[in-house]
């Protein structure tokens, strides 16, 4: 019995400490996009609240708690009111599979540097992106407004499609580690990390991570010079703040999905494995704030095209290419 | 999808070097000052002409050039202007009241251009935000300078003359005034 609160009370504390560190990384993540933005555009950025702007994010969410959470007339309510959530709890949930160290002891029961070893937990990790649609979808055609919905169809069907490449690039991966369960995956990578060995299931799996999070180059569902906010162009408040706030912690998400498939998760030499998993989330991160300096956004037909003509066959080559390297190297 | 020319090396290696460059470029900047002028520690100086707060103006001898004519009320998009019209006991029109609303006021610079005497101007101070909208009424005597503004020397009177001397019509090179009851021409 006495094992068994000791087990709760950890997986609790565990869940709080994760929980409070992936939103202030996701909080302190927007200042991070915004300085190195400004930067890469000869500009300053945020530079006024606290040192440097540092209390740049807390006055955000100040600004969003206290401003009025409107309701457009006409908007179907409830699910209004809900699809923020569903885009933002989505997101959190993914992190509960995505190993970030390599356990520890503590009074001599181990903790394992996961929330959930889960032996499927890729598909769980695809399962819960695609919910993820239904938070865009919705909330875009709940706000009865023409760019919202033009925003949420654009959203639907383009993470539908990716979702397609996103799976097929990760199928090498998992033919290579045998095992679904991510924390298996980064076992695989004890020698080397798969980066080296699958350099274009790297390449696919960012490029479909990208454009399933929606950033630029394939910001489409957003793109504010034709659809003024896309699909959170009628929310406002700490609704319009849950979408943000979603959007960034996929962000880390797919830093941290990166990290685990390819870049070896929390495994390197010299420093402790929980810094070498956020030094690798922290490199994806900025890559992605790089590319979205340095790229224009594509037209809906050339994102679709891409995806249907290039991507996806790509990734089914490479996953009979993978696939006979393998076998190959077995006989 | 629009095909380019060359063979598909050459569009590769475009389309390649096109995305190249533009990461490098974004990277280099990184390095670059931020061209940010940082606005209340720097104030940039704003050319004589650039349009804010408006003002009254003096001619040379110190009188309010002002002769109330309604020009720039009429004008105003927003209607922000109103005033008064009086006569001095020597013939100058002046305006016992004339106030400018600046929480309705737009800038743009017709009723400076309107005025015929040059009374009402705009200058570059643009900094006068309140918490209270009902102070930015601004009355007469905030308006009022003691200088000519853009143009010192123009004294309108000097043209015009302040009363007029005879009956009408009977002026150099002047028409008789019309008899607006009767049709006949």
């Amino acid at each position: 019995m006495s094992t068994w609160t000791a087990g709760l009370i950890i997986l609790i504390v565990k869940l709080a400490v994760v929980l409070v560190v992936l939103l202030l990384l996701a909080a302190y993540l927007v200042y991070a996009e915004r300085r190195l933005l400004a930067r890469l555009q000869i500009r300053l950025g945020p530079n006024r609240a606290g040192p440097w702007g540092l209390l740049q994010p807390l006055a955000d969410i100040i600004k969003l708690l206290t401003k009025e959470d409107t309701v457009p007339a006409g908007a179907d309510r409830p699910i209004f009111l809900l699809a923020p959530a569903v885009v933002a709890g989505t997101a959190l949930l993914i992190f509960a599979v995505v190993p970030f160290g390599a356990g520890w002891q503590w009074q001599g029961r181990p903790i394992p540097g996961v929330i959930s070893d889960l032996n499927v937990g890729l598909l769980y990790v695809f399962a819960l992106s695609s919910l993820g649609v239904y938070g865009v979808a919705l909330g875009g055609w709940a706000s009865n407004s023409k760019y919202s919905l033009l925003g949420g169809i654009r959203g639907a069907a383009q993470m539908i499609s990716y979702e397609l490449a996103l799976g097929l690039s990760l199928a090498p991966v998992v033919m290579a580690a045998g095992s679904f369960s991510l924390v298996d995956i980064v076992q695989a990578q004890a020698n080397y990390p798969f980066l080296l060995t699958q350099p274009l299931s790297f390449l696919l799996f960012l490029i479909s991570g990208m454009a399933e999070i929606k950033r630029i180059p394939f910001d489409i569902p957003e793109a504010e010079n034709e659809l003024v906010a896309g699909y959170h162009t009628e929310y406002s408040g700490m609704r319009f703040g849950l979408y943000f706030l979603g959007e960034y912690v996929t962000m880390v998400v797919l830093g941290g999905l990166v990290a685990v498939f390819f870049l070896g998760g929390w495994r390197g030499p010299w420093l402790p494995p929980l810094v070498w998993f956020f030094v690798k989330v922290g490199a994806m991160v900025l890559v992605m704030i790089w590319i979205r300096a340095a790229l224009p956004r594509l037209r809906y037909d050339q994102l679709m095209m891409f995806c249907w003509k290039f991507l996806i066959p790509l990734a089914l080559l490479n996953i009979m290419a993978v696939g006979g390297l393998l076998l190959w190297a077995r006989a | 999808m629009n095909q380019q020319r060359g063979n598909f090396l050459q569009v590769f290696f475009r389309a390649v070097t096109g995305l190249v460059d533009s990461f490098a470029i974004v990277l280099l900047h990184l390095f670059r000052r931020p061209i940010t002028e940082e606005y209340p520690e720097f104030k940039r100086v704003l050319p004589a002409r650039a349009r804010a707060r408006i003002i009254l103006t003096r001619d040379p001898e110190g009188e309010e050039r002002c002769v109330a004519c309604f020009l720039c009320s009429a004008v105003c998009p927003v209607s922000c202007i109103s005033m008064v019209a009086a006569e001095r006991e020597d013939g100058r029109r002046w305006a016992p009241w004339f106030r400018i609303n600046f929480a309705r006021c737009i800038y743009c610079g017709l009723c400076e251009e309107a005025c015929p005497t040059l009374a009402i101007q705009l200058t570059p101070h643009f900094e006068f935000c309140e918490y209270d909208i009902l102070t930015l009424v601004a009355e007469k005597e905030d308006l009022l300078v003691d200088h000519g503004g853009k143009n010192r020397e123009y004294n309108f009177y000097r043209h015009a003359g302040v009363a007029m001397v005879g009956a009408k019509g009977t002026h150099a090179s002047e028409a008789p005034p019309v008899d607006l009851k009767s049709n006949m021409p």
